[in-house]
Parts: C-alpha cells; sequence; structure tokens
C-alpha cells in the first residue's frame, strides 16, 4: 500500500527524527494498530488524519509512551527517537516525556496560577537555576505560546479562569516549556472556536522552526493548512504517507482518495 | 506572533541518551519509589490493624464458647436418696455420696490425689444441691446410672483457658494452689474438661457474680424485635419518603428545607438521637424504659436517613424512559411509579435497607440512654407483645454490659459476644452483596 | 397492650371496608368493572384509608395528648406543701406514675385486688410493704396525697384509654363508611386515593423534619432547664469537672471546657492516624494498585467501616490499651498510668476512621479528571510529582472536606471513649493520660439512677447541644465545601 515514501520527498528534505518500524498496537484483544512504518523529520509538521478510531490518536500516544499509563495497552515494534528505541528497557518514561512533549484534545491546565502552569515542567525537570531564571523562562515560554501579551498582567491568575483558545495556548506554552524535541499534538484544535484555531494554527506554523510537529487532527482543511507531511490512518493500518501537497491532490491509495472526497470517515 | 523566532531557544538541557539515566532522573525516580513505598506501608497498616482487630477478637472470643465441665457417672439409690432426705443438711449428705463416688473413679483411674469436699465445692461450686434438685424432679432417675455433665467454677475454667495461672495465684477462699493439683489430675484422668458451651449461644445473662451462666439468647432475641421494629418503621417510611421526595416533590423551600435536614441527620452523632429517645419516648411520652420497641423507635429515626439516601440512588438509577413508556399508555404518574420504577428499584432498595439494619444492629450508644444496659436480661421475653415491651437487652447492650462488669471473666463473654454480633453482620452484609450481584441491572 | 389490639381492630375494620367497598363499586356498574371510572380495587383502597388513617391520626394525637391531661389533673390534686423540701413537682409527680403502675402491675400479679387498690387508704393499710411484696419498685413510703394520686391517675387514665379505644373505632367506621357511601361508578376513586397516598408520602418525608424538631426539642428544653438551676457563664469558663455525687445540692463543678479539651484531643489523635494513613492509602489504590490488589485491598479496609464501635470501644480497653502499657507503662518507659488514656481511644478511633477518610478521599480523587494526569504526564512528572502537584491541589477542597467529616465523626463517638478514654476530665497536654468527653459525660450522667430534674443530669442535655452545634456546624460546613469541589469537575 505504501511502499515507496523515500523517492516523493521534497528536496529540502530534513533529518529523520522519529522513526517507526512495524509498531503493532493492542488493546487487550483489540489489535488498534497494524503494522505502521513511518518516518517524522526533524522541524516539520506531521499531520495524522484519518476517521474517527482509525488509530491515529493511539499511534501518537506511542511516540511517548503516555499509553503506558493504560493498563491493557500492549506495544509491539520499534520506534526510535534519534536512532534510541524508546520501548528500550532502559528508558524511563519520565526522561522521554520531558523530550517528546505533549498538547491535548481539551486544553487542560492545571488548578494553579498562570505562572506555575507554565513553570511545572521545568521545576520538576530542574531547569532554572534562581528564581529569575524561572521567571524568563516563563515569560519566553508565554511569548512562544503568542498569549504573553494577553496574560502578562495576571500571571497569578488561575489558568482555569482563561477561555479555551487561551487556555490551549498557554498548555502549548506549557508544553514549550520544557524545552522538548519533539512536540505532539493531539488534535489541539477540536475544542477551539474558529478564532482560537486560527491563532494555535499560525502557533504550531512558527514553532515548526525549532521542533518536529506531530498533529492529529480531524480537519482535512487543517491538515493541508499546517502540515508539511501527512499520514492517512484507516483501521489501524498507516494508508498512505506523504507530502501534503501530494496527499491531498493526487492520492496513491484508493481509500485515500474516498476519505479526501469524503465518501468514508 | 513573532516572540519566537526572535530568540533561538537557549540550549537549557544538554543532548542526553535516552537510554541512560541521568542523574536527576535517578533522583526523581527514588522520590517516586519512596512515595509509593508510604502507599504500600499505608495500605499494610491498615490491613495490619485489621488483621489484628481479627485476630483479638477471635483469640479472646472462642474460649466463650466453651466451657469447663465435669464428666461425672453417678448413680444414687433410692436408700441413699431417702438417707439423705432425712437428714438435716440435706446437700451437704448428697456432696458426701458424690464425692465418694468421685473417690471411686478416680481409684479405678489409678489417681492417686487427696481432696475434700470444700475443695470440690471450690472446683465445681455447690454440687450437693445440684444432685438434690436433679433427683427431687426426676425420682425415676434414682437406682440408674445417670452421666452428668456439671459446669466448673469460673476460675477454674479461667485455669483451663489460661486466664488464672499457677504462678500469680494466690490462695483464697475461691481457689487454691492444692485444687489445682486436683484439678489437673481430674484433668489427666478425663474427668474433667472444655466442652462446647451451648449455654453461652442460648443462654440469658447472669449476675455480676456468675460470668460462666451468661449467655447471649436473650439479647439475641432482645436485638430480633428491635430490628423488627425498625424493619417495619423504616422500610415503609424511607420508600415513602424517597418516592416523594425523589419523583413527585416540587422544587421548592421545603422540599429543600427537607433534603438538607436528611442529610444532616445521616452525620449527627448516635448519641443525640439516644438523648431524643430519651426525652421524647421515655420522658415525655412514658414508654417502658430498656423497652425494644422504644430501642427500635430511636434507632428507626438513625436508621431513616441512610435508607432514604440509598433509596433515592436507587430511583435516581431507574431511567427516565420507564417513567415515559408507563405515562405514555395513560398511567397516572402515581401508578408509574408503583407499577414500574419501584418494583426496578426494589433490590437496590432492599440492599440499602439491609446495610442500614446492619448499622442498626451494631450500634450501642443510643442504647445506653434509654436504659438497656442497667437492665439485667435475665431471662427470654413470654410472649411476642412482651418481646416489644417488656425490658430487654440488646446484643451491643449486653457487650458493653458485661466489658463494663469489674470480673475479667465477662471480658471473654463479651468477645464472644462480638463474634455472634459479627455473625450476624456478616450474614446480613452476604444476603446484601447477593442481592445487589443478583438483582443489580445496569441501564 | 390495648393498643395493639386497637390498631389490629381498626386494621381488620379497614381490610372489610376495603372488600365491601370493591363489591359495592361492581355492583353498581352492574357487576361490569369497565364501566367504572378506577379499577375497582381503587375503589377499596379508598374505604380502607378513609378508615385507617383519620382513626390512626386520633390514636396519635390522643396517646400524645393524654399524658399532658392526666399530670395536669394530678398535679392540681397535689398542693404546693405536701413537695418535700428539696424536691421538685416532677419528682412527686414521677413518683405518683410509679406508684400508680406498681397498683397496676400488683393487680395484675393477683397481689390485690381491683377493689383494693382502688380504695386504699395509706394511712390504714400499709400499701407500702403490700407492693414491694409483689416485686414492684417503691423508693419511698408512699404519702396519703401521693397514693390518692395515684388512684386518681389510674381512674383517669383508666377512663382514657376506654374513651380512646371507643373513639378510634367511631372515627374508623364512620371513615369506612363515608368511603362506602361515595362509592359508585362514577366516583373517581382513583384520583381519591392517589390524594391520600401523596398526602403519605409528604407526610412519611416530613418525619425527618419531625426527626431534626424532636432533637432540638428535647436538648433545648432540658438545656434551658439546666441553665435555670446552673449559671450558664460557669458551664462555658469553669476550667474544672466535678459533678456532686448526692445528687441534689449545688457542690457540683459543671465546666465544659475540660470535656471539650478531652474530645477535641482524643479526636486529634484519632486524625493524626487515620488521615495520613487513609489518604495515602487512597492516593495508592487509586492511581499505583493494580486490579487485583485494589479489588482486595480496597474492601478488606471498608471492613473496618462496619465494624460496630463498641467492638472498637472493646478493642481499645482490651487489646490497644494493655498494648501500649507494657510498652509506655510502669514496666516500660513509665509515661502511661492505666490502659484508659487519650492516645488508646484516638489511636481506636483512628482505625475506625481510615476507611473512612480512604473512601471519601478515593472518590474525591476519582473526581479530578484524566485529562489533569496526562497533562503532567506529558510534561514528563513522574507518578507521584503529579500526585503531589497536580492531583492533591486540585482535589484539596475534597478531602478537606472529608477531613472535616471524619473530624464530626470523631467528635461524636461515644463507644470508644466511653471504654477506652477513662472517666475523669483533665486539661492536660499528656496524650497517655486518662481523659474523658463530651460523648462520654453525656452517657454516664444519663445512665445510673439520675434524677432529671437535678442539674447533674440536665447537664448531659446541654452538653448534648454543644455536641449537636459542633457536629451540625463542620457537618453542614463540609458538606458545602464537597459539593462545591463536585460542582467544579461536573
Amino acid at each position: 500500500m505504501y511502499d515507496a515514501p523515500h523517492t516523493e520527498r521534497d528536496v529540502d528534505q530534513q533529518d529523520i527524527k522519529i522513526s517507526a518500524r512495524k509498531v503493532q498496537v493492542y488493546y487487550g484483544t483489540t489489535h488498534a494498530i497494524k503494522d505502521v512504518d513511518c518516518d517524522i523529520e526533524d522541524k516539520t509538521v506531521t499531520a495524522f488524519i484519518g476517521p474517527s478510531g482509525c488509530g491515529k490518536s493511539t499511534f501518537l500516544r506511542c511516540l511517548n509512551r503516555m499509553n503506558d499509563t493504560i493498563d491493557v495497552c500492549r506495544v509491539e515494534g520499534d520506534i526510535m527517537i534519534d536512532g534510541e528505541d524508546i520501548y528500550d528497557k532502559r528508558v524511563d518514561p519520565v526522561q522521554l516525556r520531558a523530550k517528546v512533549g505533549m498538547v491535548f484534545q481539551k486544553p487542560n491546565p492545571f488548578p494553579k496560577s498562570i505562572y506555575d502552569n507554565i513553570a511545572y515542567g521545568p521545576r520538576i525537570h530542574g531547569l532554572a537555576k534562581s528564581k529569575a531564571d524561572l521567571d524568563e523562562i516563563v515569560e519566553k515560554s508565554l511569548r512562544r505560546g503568542a498569549i504573553w501579551d494577553e496574560v502578562k498582567d495576571r500571571l497569578d491568575a488561575p489558568g482555569t479562569g482563561l477561555s479555551g483558545g487561551q487556555q490551549q495556548r498557554l498548555c502549548i506554552a506549557r508544553a514549550v516549556a520544557t524545552e522538548p524535541e519533539v512536540l505532539l499534538m493531539d488534535e489541539p484544535c477540536s475544542a477551539l472556536d474558529p478564532i482560537a484555531t486560527s491563532q494555535v494554527e499560525e502557533l504550531i506554523d512558527e514553532l515548526r522552526q525549532d521542533y518536529s510537529v506531530v498533529i492529529v487532527t480531524h480537519s482535512m482543511q487543517q491538515a493541508a493548512r499546517v502540515s508539511q507531511k501527512t499520514a492517512f490512518f484507516h483501521l489501524g493500518n498507516l494508508v498512505e504517507f506523504g507530502d501534503t501537497g501530494k496527499i491531498f491532490t493526487n492520492p496513491v491509495d484508493s481509500r485515500t482518495e474516498s476519505y479526501i472526497t469524503g465518501r468514508i470517515g | 506572533m513573532t516572540d519566537a523566532s526572535m530568540d533561538t531557544p537557549r540550549p537549557r538541557r544538554a543532548k542526553t541518551s535516552l537510554v541512560s539515566e541521568d542523574a536527576r532522573t535517578k533522583k526523581r525516580n527514588a522520590a517516586e519509589k519512596r512515595f509509593q513505598a508510604y502507599g504500600i506501608l499505608a495500605i499494610a497498616t491498615g490491613l495490619f490493624f485489621l488483621a489484628v482487630l481479627a485476630f483479638s477478637i477471635v483469640r479472646s472470643g472462642l474460649p466463650a464458647f466453651t466451657t469447663t465441665v465435669v464428666d461425672v457417672n453417678f448413680t444414687l439409690t433410692q436408700e441413699e436418696f431417702d438417707e439423705a432426705e432425712g437428714q438435716l443438711f440435706k446437700t451437704k449428705a448428697y456432696s458426701g455420696y458424690f464425692i465418694s463416688a468421685l473417690q471411686k473413679k478416680l481409684e479405678t483411674e489409678n489417681v492417686q490425689v487427696a481432696f475434700d469436699e470444700a475443695a470440690i465445692e471450690r472446683i465445681m461450686g455447690k454440687i450437693g444441691s445440684t444432685l438434690r434438685e436433679y433427683y427431687t424432679a426426676n425420682p425415676d432417675q434414682l437406682g440408674e446410672e445417670v452421666a452428668f455433665k456439671l459446669n466448673a467454677a469460673s476460675r477454674v475454667d479461667g485455669y483451663f483457658k489460661g486466664r488464672v495461672q499457677r504462678e500469680t495465684l494466690q490462695d483464697s477462699r475461691f481457689l487454691t494452689l492444692a485444687d489445682l493439683d486436683l484439678v489437673d489430675a481430674l484433668a489427666e484422668a478425663g474427668i474433667i474438661h472444655t466442652a462446647f458451651d451451648w449455654g453461652f449461644i442460648t443462654g440469658a445473662d447472669s449476675g455480676v457474680d456468675n460470668p460462666g451462666g451468661a449467655g447471649i439468647g436473650a439479647s439475641v432475641v432482645g436485638s430480633f424485635f428491635m430490628m423488627l421494629v425498625v424493619l417495619l418503621l423504616s422500610l415503609p417510611i424511607g420508600v415513602a419518603a424517597s418516592i416523594y421526595l425523589e419523583e413527585f416533590a416540587p422544587q421548592n423551600r421545603w422540599t429543600d428545607m427537607i433534603e438538607v435536614n436528611i442529610s444532616n441527620l445521616a452525620a449527627v452523632p448516635s448519641i443525640v438521637f439516644g438523648i431524643l429517645g430519651l426525652a421524647v419516648f421515655i420522658q415525655f411520652m412514658h414508654l417502658p424504659q430498656s423497652a425494644p420497641l422504644v430501642g427500635g423507635l430511636v434507632l428507626t429515626l438513625m436508621t431513616l436517613p441512610t435508607i432514604i439516601i440509598s433509596t433515592r440512588a436507587s430511583l435516581k438509577a431507574v431511567p427516565p424512559s420507564i417513567r415515559d413508556a408507563a405515562l405514555g399508555v395513560g398511567a397516572s404518574k402515581m401508578q408509574a411509579v408503583f407499577h414500574h420504577v419501584l418494583p426496578l428499584a426494589m433490590p437496590g432498595i432492599l440492599t440499602g435497607t439491609i446495610i442500614g439494619l446492619a448499622q442498626a444492629l451494631g450500634e450501642t450508644a443510643p442504647l445506653l440512654l434509654i436504659g438497656m444496659v442497667g437492665f439485667v436480661a435475665r431471662g427470654y421475653p413470654d410472649g411476642f407483645i412482651s418481646g416489644f415491651t417488656d425490658p430487654n437487652s440488646a446484643m451491643p447492650a449486653q457487650i458493653y454490659t458485661w466489658a463494663a462488669r469489674a470480673d475479667q471473666a465477662f471480658y471473654e463473654k463479651a468477645w464472644g459476644g462480638i463474634i455472634i454480633l459479627l455473625i450476624f453482620l456478616l450474614t446480613m452484609n452476604i444476603i446484601a452483596i447477593i442481592l445487589r450481584r443478583r438483582f443489580e441491572r445496569r441501564w | 397492650m390495648p393498643v395493639f389490639w386497637l390498631i389490629v381492630i381498626v386494621l381488620a375494620l379497614a381490610a372489610a371496608g376495603y372488600f365491601l367497598g370493591r363489591g359495592r363499586a361492581l355492583q353498581s356498574a352492574g357487576g361490569d368493572r369497565r364501566h367504572l371510572h378506577s379499577l375497582p380495587t381503587y375503589y377499596g383502597s379508598n374505604v380502607a384509608l378513609k378508615a385507617v388513617v383519620p382513626a390512626c391520626l386520633l390514636l396519635v394525637v390522643w396517646l400524645v395528648a393524654q399524658p399532658f391531661y392526666v399530670t395536669n389533673v394530678i398535679s392540681g390534686m397535689i398542693p404546693a406543701s405536701d413537695i418535700p423540701e428539696g424536691s421538685s413537682r416532677g419528682l412527686v409527680l414521677s413518683e405518683v406514675r410509679r406508684t400508680a403502675e406498681g397498683l397496676d402491675n400488683a393487680v395484675a400479679a393477683g397481689v390485690m385486688t381491683e377493689e383494693f387498690a382502688r380504695n386504699a387508704r395509706a394511712d390504714f393499710t400499709d400499701v407500702t410493704q403490700r407492693l414491694k411484696d409483689a416485686n414492684q419498685v417503691v423508693t419511698n413510703q408512699i404519702t396519703q396525697p401521693v397514693l390518692r394520686a395515684a388512684q386518681k391517675y389510674r381512674i383517669v387514665n383508666g377512663t382514657g384509654n376506654m374513651v380512646m379505644t371507643g373513639a378510634v373505632i367511631l372515627v374508623a367506621l364512620l371513615g369506612a363508611l363515608w368511603g362506602l357511601k361515595e362509592t359508585h361508578k362514577a366516583f373517581r376513586a382513583r384520583n381519591s386515593v392517589e390524594k391520600g397516598v401523596m398526602a403519605l408520602l409528604i407526610a412519611a418525608a416530613s418525619i425527618a423534619v419531625l426527626t431534626t424538631v424532636g432533637i432540638l426539642f428535647s436538648l433545648i428544653g432540658n438545656t434551658i432547664e439546666f441553665f435555670r438551676l446552673y449559671p450558664a457563664s460557669e458551664f462555658f469558663t469553669l476550667l474544672e469537672w466535678a459533678p456532686s455525687f448526692s445528687g441534689r445540692g449545688g457542690a457540683s463543678s459543671l465546666g465544659v471546657l475540660p470535656l471539650l479539651w478531652g474530645t477535641l484531643y482524643i479526636s486529634l489523635v484519632a486524625l493524626i492516624v487515620a488521615v495520613p494513613i487513609g489518604l495515602f492509602a487512597a492516593v495508592y489504590l487509586s492511581e499505583y494498585a493494580s486490579k487485583p490488589v485494589r479489588s482486595f485491598a480496597k474492601p478488606m479496609l471498608e471492613v473496618l467501616a462496619g465494624i460496630p464501635t463498641i467492638v472498637y470501644g472493646l478493642f481499645a480497653l482490651l487489646t490497644i490499651g494493655p498494648m501500649l502499657l507494657s510498652v509506655f507503662g510502669p514496666d516500660g518507659t513509665g509515661w502511661m498510668g492505666g490502659q484508659r488514656a487519650v492516645i488508646t481511644a484516638g489511636l481506636a478511633m483512628g482505625i475506625m476512621l481510615i476507611p473512612f477518610v480512604s473512601s471519601l478521599s478515593d472518590d474525591i480523587i476519582n473526581a479530578v479528571p484524566q485529562a489533569m494526569r496526562d497533562g503532567s504526564y506529558g510534561l514528563g512528572a513522574t507518578k507521584s510529582e503529579t500526585i503531589k502537584q497536580v492531583i492533591l491541589p486540585a482535589a484539596l477542597p475534597g478531602i478537606v472536606g472529608a477531613v472535616l467529616l471524619a473530624t464530626s465523626r470523631a467528635i461524636g463517638e461515644t463507644m470508644i471513649v466511653v471504654l477506652g478514654a477513662g472517666a475523669a476530665a483533665r486539661l492536660s497536654l499528656n496524650p497517655f493520660e486518662a481523659m474523658t468527653t463530651v460523648t462520654a459525660k453525656i452517657v454516664s450522667q444519663l445512665t445510673g439512677d439520675s434524677d432529671f430534674a437535678s442539674p447533674e443530669a440536665l447537664v448531659a442535655f446541654a452538653l448534648g447541644m454543644t455536641l449537636f452545634i459542633m457536629t451540625l456546624g463542620l457537618n453542614v460546613f463540609a458538606l458545602y465545601i464537597v459539593r462545591k469541589y463536585r460542582e467544579q469537575y461536573d
């Protein structure tokens, strides 16, 4: 189905950040992800699209081992980040998640102040040497999250008091604050209105400068807008993976075409 | 939106390999392990307390179910009977017969030990009068061999159960060290031994001076009548109140007040219900003190909030579609509730009621105030109605009474009573669990 | 018991009315039930309800009112001069009541003839002696006015009971007849029955309010009576609790503060045991434990909650006390004098509260949305960091509520302190000393041969009031916090 990904790459090819080979995921007896091979490049936005329940979120959660928190979930195959197998016994998922940050579907700020929300990650990872250092990290992360101007006067206000779009940008800033190398986003805009969505999308585009971003989305328009690479999942299979432009204009697989034209999904 | 590109991130984190734990992660993981250990420790402590509790109940309570008995085969002839009855100290004559019979038995068993009448009396109580009572009541047994199982004195019983020890025993008019030699000899001959004590289960309370004869039976009956009152009152009232609040009550001040009231009543200390019972039922209405009826009324008021809360939960669990369906075929709202919702909620209601009853069964404090403790339940009520109105004790009150007595021999009875009480509670809870498993419906 | 038979008679009337009503309804419809407005059973139930409800209402009102009336009548018979020094009208009246009951029982036992009981004069025959012979408890020598009053009491009560029986049966009959009279095929029996049932439902729901009213009534009335006999300022400020045992006379010092101190100190020890253990157990069970561990440990811990408090009381007195004594007693460190101590009761109470704290906290921790945990894990936090810095702060209000509820439980707990804490009121900081609590003193002041009119007995109601207000305040506050907390995540 997906046989020659490398031949169709753009010329400005980036380093491969994450490479997945023959990944299988089981929930109890359900085979949720079947034989997925996929390479995710550095400083690129990769979008995972596909109908509900196709396994795109499950695969995303494999990349920073968030699935470990689910008892019945079992992952097989190899997922390498910078050439290191993240499912190696010696790997501490805590260390991994510091490297591979995650933003969730629903904005989930902690019931703390805005400042403490951002400072949480740097604190637990010991990134700041002093209070001033931490202040600097917080300010920079909030600027990165494109929310600094809105909250700079009320850093002590609870994060839960912000609007939905602000909350999601706060969560992105929070993820950025730990200085990850990869940023995973699980449908980050599904709970947001169009204006907030466009703000977040703009932000994603800027984040691409420094990170490898993987975004799961329901919206094909969003995938087309923000991503350079797109992967189409269907029933646990990675059906097609390639340049976004190519997937949307000239898909190889008939299932991809049906999905994009709205016949399945 | 230009901030991000403005300053390139200063690398705070050195590029590290995933497969090797850095120092900080090591420290954090150690903290994680410690935290987890606290959790395990907490649970282990809780379970340890439970185990200690169970162990002390069983260890201290089981002896209450056994008693020390003396097995003697004894034959009294008509002539001996007549002779004894002709004497001035009749019981003394019977003691004499008994001692010679015992001596004979020991000789055949080849046990050499000397004893006198006083020693026998210390070990076995007033044996003469026991024998005399028996033969006056059953004259036809004269001349026949009768196998007597006679209860030993409470201190001898204590000796067998380890409550009385040789080393710490001081000779007194109740027991001497020499008596213990005799007891040991008798035990060796198999004449004195411990046996299951049915008297504890079926008997009534004895006075403060006779721990051996105390039984829990009468107070079980008292508890039974109390629970009958609680069941008969709290189930219908609780269900009616819940139906009103859940299905019919309009949202107004009065309903709000009732709801707040119920949730607060559920947390009022039980002793306050005892005060209520004392002031209203006994002082004001002059109902009889120590009566299971009053105890039942007080416990009803105490259990009602619990039953109402669980009943409302099970009514709420019946989906509205059932009500709509009934209303849709032209049933009145009342009919919809009584014909459809209530039967569906019944298993849940019964489970809640049984658990409420179990709580009420073990409750002690209110019973203290309505006089169930001062009363010594020496016998069973003699009829159904007097079962409600005659003064009686109840299981937890009886246990408290025993625990408060000076004679340590009663402690064993108190623990034994706890075993019986817990067996009842366990049975009720198991019934509740079975009911729930069997009939629970998931919508 | 005539009331029992009276109820049986009323119920029998109702049953008869049910069948008559049903039959009459069917008859009016010519035997075809389709012509009836309602189902035939509703016509029957209508008659039965009309027979039972008014009759039972009358019965209850009568039973409550009659003692008042009788007491009033009797009270008028006893001149103030006949009330002995140091006694009160209430005491004399209860003596009258006792005597009357004694006479009743003596007649029932066949020791006295009815004639004798009615006409005896204390001057001529030694009624006291005869009552004692009949195994009736009679404290004082019966005086002339008391005996007269007792005899009158019996007569008035007897007449009252007779009239009541007649009136109740009459009302039941009238109700049944009324129900029967309106029974006709066009009569809306169902609506009528449903109205009646609704009234019964409302009455049942109101019992909760009545209970509260009853509690307040019994507490407030007697508390006011207490403060009339004993100055409130001393009750609230005196640092000593020493009731006189003679009963009469004002030599008692009844200060609530030492009792409050004991109560709070024991509760504090209990919370120090229960809160960390309960909280850590809840955290472990909800965040770490595998399914099998959870399904074993959770119900096992909850077993502790199902054990009656009397068991914990005995456990404190006979297991924990001696155990602590062997370590801290004269043979050990020498800190502890006897097995009854603050720490004994506190420890037992703490064990009792562990499942209470843990199951409440478990609920509350589970109410924290999974998204919070995901957010924290996604940032690379460990489980314990997530729990300490995200989940517990988020659950804090709920946990505070749970601890307050546990405190209220501890303050109101009776059996453990009665058996394990001791009897002497003390203001001391030493947890190895025996102290006593509000609840324990309520029990000790109200059990035994207390005379309800003395301040030594009435103080129990003031203590009860204190206890009620304290626990009520804690409960209302805790429930408010917990509810607010729940709303936050709903």
